[in-house]
């Protein structure tokens, strides 16, 4: 069930005509493909003469490199070549905002899993022997591991800079704030994994210019060429990046894993190259979401009104940066959630581990710190005796507000509208009283059979959440279109040139929707994309419906200027004296020009660089800037019954509501709304990848387990629209909000039921009961 | 790496005879696996998929004889009201895909203690049919079980069927998992009752080196039952017994902790389990 | 080793076929059906269900010798002549398709449920489609499409 309850609108695009333009659900252009298998993902890629790729990896946390001996694996049959960090013929090293990763180990290796050499064969078995093959000596070392003793200034450094990879500070009102009401704890997030389905492949083939083009999944063309064309110590323009089908990406793709592995291979051989991780690999191939240590203290009036937030936490970033700045800007920035606070003080550290490297997973930053900041709103609404939608409600930021970076929210921030919507919402009925009635698959512990009712207890909670869209911090944010307008044989058609990249969340269906509307026309052309375009920036951040609907926008607009100008000219009147309606340009006495007879003089192109308003870098000391260019907003209701005696939880309902500005597509945005919802709820209850020393213990969809359909409750939303001003047609970003929220709200929902402190997340079974100290009590509270 | 694939049971034990370090495979959802993530690399695979023989069931002297190669999508379908328990248990097996696949000989063969067939089949008091060219031998399930994936099969013996009385009298099954579907157990229980012999069967999983009956339990719960004339006239179990049971089901098991959960929480949910399930089954029998 | 079979009504032969090779291999590399997907290649996810002899299964579990002789049914052999099935139809309408991944195992897991339950209620639904991992849509639309393919008769 949704809602779409329109409020602030802005008029319709100047030529929306179609039934597939912007506020309609139009199809995806890609569906039909998808339900047939004829969708080439990047693990679908052949090519004539082709080999396959594979990676040899470290099987240590932290080790000594001492040599590697290719001589037996190139003994195969088979076996065109074996490469080390000695074979980068250009910059040694790679990063997403650093280049502090080796592209193949050199010296030592700092995380199980490592990629230390490369190997190239004629089928997949043969590449996987040679991977065994492949002598590597180590010299183990202890690994730096426990996050809380990595920060010391005492810890063994896992770079020469330093274990601290970013310290940031905020300091805003009185530190020495006191309030009658004061309450603390101290939360865990553990390390979660985006775990899309579509496992890290592509495709090098080399050029006869001594390039390389490559066809991958990712998440951001033009940062996976800076990275491979300076490890392979080429110019840009000779590495040529395509986007492969992507099976779904969260964060995960945004660094890169194979990419400059494949091109290396390729140029290497002289043959297409293939790779394609294994789901085992994977889970090494790429960065997961930070595990975070979080102590809050809060003061409140009896009132209830927020006085104080204190706030320290601890993000383990793993052995290499990925993006740990950003998200640590985010949990600092965003590390109170979206109330107003008069004193607030915030320290968030990322950090340097000898752990599996972390990065972007969707919310990131924002969902850590929302864990912990929504467990205390609801201790001191329990401290309070007030109802915990009341107690945020009271303190909810709204328009106007002050966030404590001192930035002014400058467009709606309906945090209490959306609190009473999913308050009021309807609840399911009631849990069914007797023990032993057929409640199969409907109860905890589902299809297993492990209650008739006994020991199962309803609960229910409520969480709200927020994120920053687009690139913040001061960053260039830009993204690139060009769009051209033809005559076809059968009408005009626009043909959209974009390297933005499609991962499934229905970037393509909007810029459809964007093109038809703006153009009044049916026929829209997407070419693959590419790097012929420039970036596009990052599918991530939920910034790109908001940035390439602008882009295309200010495209369009172009374009129709372009077509007036030409109809001034055809029709000897100034352009003032005509105007744009539905695809025609009409001029005075009911003179009318269609698309197509002004695009007789030939097709017009229009390139445009799209930027979103500036946003400042914060200050060092105090956090305080204009570091964000928009927020978005989701809160759920969450209702749970959990088996108190086995720990078992099945979730009965979840119901959200989101701000999202307007809804280009409301389907989309609905589809986005309950996967973001489900995510959330995977990591409040099933999912971690287990560390122990370094180590992973589960790397396997066998032990890393992700929500199946039996797992998630019908999901109701109710979206809202009320539009961003300073937004591409009022737009908010959508992907992230909804899994920042939910999985608190989960968790609140199993602690009403049972009582318990629960300060951990993913909840595990002994915590339910009570058996885990550490996890049911959340650590020494004070 | 050697691909065999008999299309008879006599060929199927030759080939075995033959080739010794052949592992068969059946639904291959464990074999596979393990080829598939380079965990593995046989001599030879001997796939006993097509054996006519073992995909059939019959019954003959008060016993079930079920083929090695029946599906558990066809022990639930074809054999559900006399094996409960077992049927149960296949339910909570996968997915629908790997019920279509997956074989109570192959969940034998692996031998793991996670596997979920085994607790209902140590309740219910069942043996292994084992065969080779030199014979074939029943063994009783809890002798089966050597340690972790290891069990009595010799090199050269296949895994022909399993032998278990249909469900004298009520059964139950639990598993507990930390999702709603296709896990791996993290402890399993199942509870058989034999009302006219006056036994109890149990069995446990994943709560110790290998699945597991809960000898103490049974022998507790047959001489109270006994004792208090109860097989013959049912009455509720009293709370203190219904604990006993639970505690003795729990000492029973000997769990460890891994990346599924801790031995303290299988403990603690074994009790439970035996609790619940004990009490279902008992309903189950004062009902009938 | 060779391998003779039929697939979506056409026999295929294919040689050098390693022995430890799945049926998702053979159907993906050797025969270049790449509708079936590679998402765990260990009956976690379903993403290559296949029909097998009229079966659902997992193709990463099938050795390819046992699928010698045999009659495989993959997601590019539903719909006739290139119009797509209802089961598939619906799935494009309901906006049940998001990176797609898991697509073509739900459509086929789908098309077996329907064939055997053609008015499945929620519950038999979710319980049919639990090997069906979907990382994107969170399911409820995918619940949407059945319930309308089962409303459409298929």
């Amino acid at each position: 069930m949704s809602t779409l309850t329109g409020q602030t609108r802005e008029p319709a695009a100047p030529g929306a005509r179609t039934g597939n333009g912007i506020g309609d659900d139009a199809r995806r252009p890609d569906g039909t493909q998808k339900v047939a298998g004829r969708f080439a993902f990047s693990s679908d890629l052949w090519a004539d003469g082709m080999v396959w790729g594979a990676t040899v990896r470290s099987p240590h946390p932290r080790a000594r490199l001492i040599s590697v001996d290719p001589s037996e694996a190139l003994r195969i049959a088979g076996v065109y070549c074996v490469l080390t960090h000695e074979d980068v013929p250009g910059q040694k090293t790679f990063g997403l905002e650093v280049a502090d990763q080796p592209v193949l180990a050199m010296g030592e290796v700092r995380y199980q899993g490592e990629a230390v050499a490369l190997v190239a064969a004629d089928s997949p078995e043969t590449a996987r022997r040679a991977v065994a093959a492949v002598r590597v000596e180590y010299q183990p070392l202890v690994p730096v591991v426990d996050p809380m003793k990595a920060m010391l200034p005492t810890a063994e450094k896992v770079h020469p800079s330093g274990n601290i990879v970013r310290h940031f500070k905020l300091r805003s009102g009185d530190p020495l704030a006191e309030a009658p009401v004061v309450v603390s704890g101290e939360y865990e997030v553990g390390m979660q994994d985006q775990a899309f389905l579509g496992p890290e492949s592509g495709l090098a083939v080399p050029a006869d210019d001594g390039g390389v083009d490559l066809q991958v999944a990712t998440q951001w063309l033009h940062v996976d060429r800076r990275q491979v064309a300076a490890a392979l110590g080429l110019p840009e323009d000779k590495v040529r990046l395509a986007l492969a089908g992507v099976g779904g990406a969260f964060g995960a793709r945004e660094d890169v894993s194979l990419q400059i592995h494949l091109c290396l291979l390729a140029l290497r051989t002289g043959r297409p190259v293939k790779m394609v991780y294994s789901r085992e690999e994977s889970f090494f191939g790429h960065v997961h979401r930070h595990p975070a240590r979080l102590r809050y203290v809060h003061g409140a009036g009896r009132d209830g009104r927020l006085v104080f937030v204190k706030a320290e936490m601890v993000f383990d970033g793993g052995a290499y940066m990925s993006s740990t700045r950003a998200v640590i800007g985010n949990a600092g920035t965003l590390g109170v959630g979206p109330y107003v606070v008069p004193n607030v003080s915030v320290d968030a550290y990322g950090l340097y581990t000898n752990n599996p490297p972390c990065g972007a997973m969707r919310g990131f930053g924002a969902v850590q710190a929302c864990f912990a900041y929504e467990a205390q709103m609801d201790r001191l609404a329990e401290e309070l005796g007030m109802h915990p939608v009341e107690l945020r409600s009271l303190n909810a930021m709204a328009q106007g507000s002050l966030m404590p970076t001192g930035q002014v929210v400058d467009s709606p921030a309906p945090v209490a509208d959306l609190l009473r919507r999913v308050w009021q919402a309807p609840l399911p009925p009631p849990l069914p009283a007797v023990a032993g009635v057929a409640t199969e698959g409907l109860l905890p512990g589902g299809m297993a059979n492990t209650t008739h009712g006994e020991g199962v207890v309803r609960g229910t909670g409520y969480a709200v959440g927020f994120k920053n869209v687009g690139f913040s911090e001061g960053y260039d944010d830009y993204t690139t279109v060009r769009v051209s307008l033809a005559a076809g044989p059968d009408g005009p058609v626009a043909t959209v040139q974009s390297a933005a990249c499609e991962l499934g969340q229905g970037l393509v269906t909007v810029e459809t929707q964007v093109v038809r509307s703006e153009l009044g026309l049916s026929d829209v052309v997407l070419e693959t994309a590419d790097t012929r375009v420039g970036s596009a920036g990052s599918s991530s951040a939920s910034r790109q419906t908001y940035m390439t609907a602008g882009a295309l926008r200010e495209a369009c607009a172009r374009l129709r200027a372009g077509l007036l100008a030409r109809a001034a000219a055809r029709l000897g009147v100034p352009e003032p004296d005509l105007s744009w309606a539905h695809g025609e340009v009409l001029g005075p006495e009911r003179a009318v020009l269609g698309l197509s007879e002004l695009l007789e003089a030939g097709p017009l192109e229009e390139t445009v660089e799209w930027r979103h308003r500036p946003t400042q870098d914060v200050d060092p000391e105090t956090g305080q800037g204009d570091a964000h260019v928009q927020y978005c907003f989701a809160a759920h209701r969450a209702v749970v019954d959990v088996d108190t005696e086995l720990g078992l939880v099945k979730v009965v309902q979840i119901d959200t509501a989101q701000d999202v500005g307007k809804a280009i597509n409301p389907g989309a945005v609905i589809g986005q709304i309950h996967g973001g919802t489900t995510q959330g709820l995977g990591l409040a209850l099933m999912e971690e990848i287990q560390i122990d020393a370094g180590r992973v213990r589960n790397p396997s969809f066998t032990d890393y387990l992700i929500p199946t359909i039996l797992d998630v409750p019908p999901m109701r939303v109710q979206v809202l629209e009320l539009a961003d001003p300073h937004a591409p047609y009022g737009l908010r970003g959508v992907g992230e909000a909804p899994t920042i929220s939910s999985t608190p709200a989960i968790v609140a929902a199993v602690r009403a039921a049972t009582g318990r402190r629960l300060a951990r997340v993913p909840l595990r079974p002994q915590d339910i009961v009570g058996l885990d100290e550490a996890g049911a009590e959340g650590g020494p509270s004070r | 790496m050697d691909f065999h694939y008999p299309r008879s049971w006599a060929d199927a034990l030759a080939l075995k005879a033959e080739h010794p370090e052949a592992v068969p495979i059946a639904g291959g959802t464990d074999v596979m696996v393990e080829l598939n993530f380079n965990r593995r690399r046989p001599a030879a695979l001997l796939d006993i998929s097509a054996v006519p023989e073992l995909a059939q069931w019959d019954r003959a002297d008060g016993h079930l004889r079920v083929g090695a190669g029946v599906s558990y999508t066809r022990l639930v379908r074809e054999l559900g009201p006399q094996l409960p328990g077992l049927a149960m248990a296949a339910r909570t097996v996968g997915s629908p895909q790997i019920r279509n696949r997956g074989t109570v000989g192959g969940n034998l063969g692996s031998a793991s203690p996670a596997g979920d067939a085994h607790p209902p089949l140590l309740a219910g008091r069942a043996s292994v049919e084992l065969a080779s060219v030199r014979g074939t031998r029943l063994v009783p399930l809890d002798e089966f079980f050597t340690g972790p994936k290891r069990s009595v099969l010799a090199a050269d013996e296949l895994i022909s069927a399993f032998v278990v009385r249909p469900a004298p009298g009520p059964e139950q099954f639990c598993k507990v998992g930390t999702r709603n579907a296709m896990v791996i157990a993290v402890a399993s229980f199942a509870v058989s009752l034999d009302p006219e012999r006056g036994r109890v069967g149990t069995g446990i999983g994943s709560a110790a080196p290998t699945p597991r009956r809960a000898g103490g339990a049974e022998e507790f719960l047959e001489a109270e039952l006994a004792a208090a004339g109860m097989w013959q006239r049912p009455r509720p179990l009293p709370g203190p017994v219904l604990d006993r049971f639970a505690e003795l089901v729990t000492a029973s098991a000997s769990p460890i902790d891994d990346v599924r959960g801790t031995a303290a929480y299988r403990r603690h949910a074994l009790a439970v389990m035996a609790r619940r399930a004990l009490s279902w089954a008992w309903a189950d029998l004062m009902r009938n | 080793m060779q391998i003779r079979l039929n697939v979506n009504g056409v026999p295929y032969e294919t040689d050098d076929v390693w022995e430890g090779e799945s049926l998702l291999y053979v159907l993906r590399e050797r025969l270049g059906l790449w509708g079936s997907k590679n998402a765990c290649e260990q009956g976690e996810c379903g993403s290559c269900s296949v029909l097998l002899d009229g079966e659902l299964v997992c193709s990463c579990l099938v050795a390819a010798g046992q699928a010698h002789g045999r009659q495989v049914v993959t997601v590019e052999g539903l719909g006739d002549d290139g119009r797509m099935s209802a089961v598939q139809e619906a799935f494009v309408a309901a906006g049940a398709v998001q990176c797609g991944f898991c697509t073509p195992g739900l459509v086929v897991a789908t098309e077996d449920l329907l064939r055997h339950n053609p008015a499945p209620s929620d519950l038999e639904i979710r319980e049919a489609l639990a090997g069906n991992l979907c990382r994107c849509t969170g399911y409820e639309k995918v619940l949407d499409a059945v319930r309308a393919a089962a409303g459409m008769g298929r």
